[in-house]
């Protein structure tokens, strides 16, 4: 037989621009309505974070001892805590450590989390054993418990409550990295790759690493939403940030006996935490129906 | 005919599981030559998949084991090759496609991207020429408008085009050898047509020699000049591809050519070989068709058949029928 290569009759699929699986999920994501919801309240939190100098009225830690525990106002539009301070200004400037401890500490545990379990999965044997059994132990404590005591080892402090609440997600990054590089290993591509001659390096950040993001993303914007809560629980038991802090919080567990006579100094802060934590959660949810298990076939 | 390009001799790889070894391949021998198309048959679990993993050094280990034998490509010893050797070869001397060409690219690099890493892994190329590279290697394959192709992601091309790709990304850097793990099983019967003709121009025109892996007979008739037929870990025949399509001299081989089905006769039922494939362990002495054919004898229970020739030397079986009938002439 000596006919030619038989050249492709059927036009390839029109792509005016080039789509690729990321702007495919993106395109998926903006027809999740509920998670668009969820994408606009964070991006207003992040908003109220970064003009929070324009937007407070009032200095955060300015007290007004005769002003103490007003209802909401014309001046004070959440009213005013028992010290005497703005409880709207302590609420907008509140929101940076919010979003900064959610943030910042999932970032931490994805950091190391995903070194971890690439590491885990991909190497296997004793490694892995290693490794996994480190999360077992993790994992056997209950989150805040084992973030109080690390923050208990390190003193009380924003920053080491911080920290305590990467490590105690780090296995939860770590295991799902791990899980996802197993599957992963057995895909054909990977072979195809070790087939072409490919380094385990160039294969695992090249190759892996990037099909892996997908879920990883997914468990971060989820993850941060639980951050916030972690925080928020650890400065209501007076670990986390320190006096004047205007940590959500530490804000609820200073107010909380006034709860009947002054209700707001309790419902803002409340509020703030639930919406937040809220958007995280929408918006973790669609890139979950976009993003995972697969991207899209 | 050409020199010698890869040899396997008497190799034996074994998978080492919990309930025992398992010889995945048990003592095969394999000539492939310089451009040339030989191909690998037989059912599945018959040890065609597990060679040729063992040929490029890919099997896992552990379960899998190299337990004898040697495989030599260009006079190299490849088992015994440090992996940083083995790294070079691949995708550079010896490269492999599979069989499902919609898992074995990449969904989140586009094909340009990945025909470009394989590229630079193996020579000092720059991006712009890769690129140019990439295209040039597209139209190879007979994709039309390589251009706009190079910046298309995988889920974007359908299944013939990806093997396409996966052809174009082998043979890149101009392998000699190309190994083909049922390259045209997932497609239709179309675009399998057109891929047989594409590796066999490819074959003329690179002089690439392939390893067809293969269970259809059909493809081996196609674009195969020699075959070897694989059963139970062992080579059973092997010969010339018209020499074993007119003389079958293994009853295996012989129910493998007659379940093919004919469109010019009247069959109400196919013919399919009774019994089962041996599960993998559980062999014994003797042939190990034995359980399976129609031929059976006494000598088939208790003792194993060499690999022998005939009246022609390039067409040997692995059977008794063959060698008493040699004694009787």
């Amino acid at each position: 037989m000596s006919q030619p290569a038989v050249q492709m009759s059927v036009p390839p699929p029109s792509h005016a621009e080039v789509s690729s699986p990321w702007s495919d999920a993106w395109r998926g994501f903006r027809r999740n309505r509920l998670a668009m919801i969820g994408l606009g309240i964070i991006v207003f939190f992040i908003l109220i974070a970064a003009c929070a100098p324009w937007l407070a009225p009032f200095d955060y830690k300015e007290q007004d001892l005769m002003d103490r525990l007003k209802a909401p106002n014309g001046e004070h539009w959440f009213g005013t805590d028992d010290l005497g301070r703005d409880i709207f200004s302590r609420i907008v400037y509140g929101t940076r450590i919010s979003l900064w401890v959610g943030f910042s500490s999932v970032l931490g545990s994805i950091a190391v989390g995903t070194l971890l379990g690439i590491v885990a999965g991909y190497y296997g044997k004793w490694v892995d054993t290693i490794i996994s059994r480190l999360f077992d132990i993790l994992l056997a404590f209950p989150g805040v418990l084992l973030a109080i005591a690390i923050v208990a080892a390190l003193g009380p402090s924003l920053q080491n409550a911080l920290i305590a609440i990467a490590i105690v997600n780090v296995p939860v990054f770590g295991r799902l990295v791990r899980a996802k590089v197993l599957s992963l290993r057995e895909e054909e591509y990977i072979t195809a790759a070790r087939s072409l001659g490919m380094k385990n390096s160039r294969i695992l950040l090249h190759h892996i690493l990037p099909n892996c993001l997908g879920p990883i993303i997914v468990q971060g914007t989820l993850g941060i939403a639980t951050a916030i809560i972690e925080a928020a629980a650890l400065g209501f038991l007076g670990l986390g940030a320190l006096p004047p802090e205007p940590e959500w919080g530490k804000m609820l567990s200073d107010s909380r006996q006034f709860i009947q006579k002054a209700p707001w100094t309790v419902l803002f802060p409340g509020l703030s935490i639930m919406l937040t934590v809220l958007g995280f959660n929408l918006m973790g949810d669609g890139l979950r129906d976009v993003l995972d298990p697969r991207m899209k076939s | 005919m050409g020199s010698n390009l890869l040899e396997i001799h008497n190799l034996h790889t074994h998978f080492v599981t919990e309930r025992g070894v398992i010889p995945a391949v048990d003592g095969v021998d394999l000539i492939i030559r310089k451009g040339e198309i030989v191909g690998v048959v037989g059912e599945s679990g018959c040890g065609k998949s597990v060679t040729s993993l063992s040929v490029m050094r890919l099997l896992p280990q552990p379960p899998g084991k190299y337990a004898g034998g040697e495989i030599r490509f260009k006079g190299e010893e490849l088992i015994k090759a440090r992996e940083k050797r083995m790294k070079q070869i691949r995708g550079n001397e010896i490269s492999m496609i599979f069989q499902e060409p919609m898992t074995s690219l990449n969904p989140l690099l586009t094909i340009g991207e990945q025909i470009i890493e394989t590229l630079r892994v193996h020579m000092p190329i720059g991006k712009k020429d890769a690129t140019n590279r990439a295209i040039e290697m597209l139209k190879k394959v007979g994709i039309a408008r390589a251009e706009s192709i190079v910046r298309s992601y995988p889920h974007q091309l359908s299944g013939g085009m990806r093997q396409r790709v996966m052809i174009a990304i082998a043979l890149c850097c101009e392998p000699e050898l190309l190994i083909a793990d049922e390259p045209t099983t997932a497609l239709d019967v179309t675009i399998q047509a057109q891929i047989l003709d594409l590796m066999k121009k490819l074959n003329r025109d690179m002089g690439t020699a392939i390893m067809m892996i293969t269970h259809d007979l059909g493809v081996v008739a196609e674009i195969c000049e020699r075959v070897v037929v694989m059963y139970a870990g062992k080579v059973v025949e092997e010969g010339a591809v018209r020499d074993i399509f007119a003389n079958p001299r293994h009853p295996y081989t012989q129910g493998l050519i007659r379940s093919i089905p004919k469109m010019d006769e009247e069959q109400s039922r196919l013919y399919s070989i009774p019994g089962q494939v041996p599960k993998p362990g559980s062999i014994t002495e003797g042939c190990r068709f034995a359980p399976r054919c129609e031929h059976v004898m006494d000598i088939c229970k208790s003792k194993l058949p060499e690999l022998i020739s005939g009246a022609n030397p390039a067409h040997r079986s692995r059977c008794w029928l063959n060698t008493t009938q040699e004694v009787a002439n």
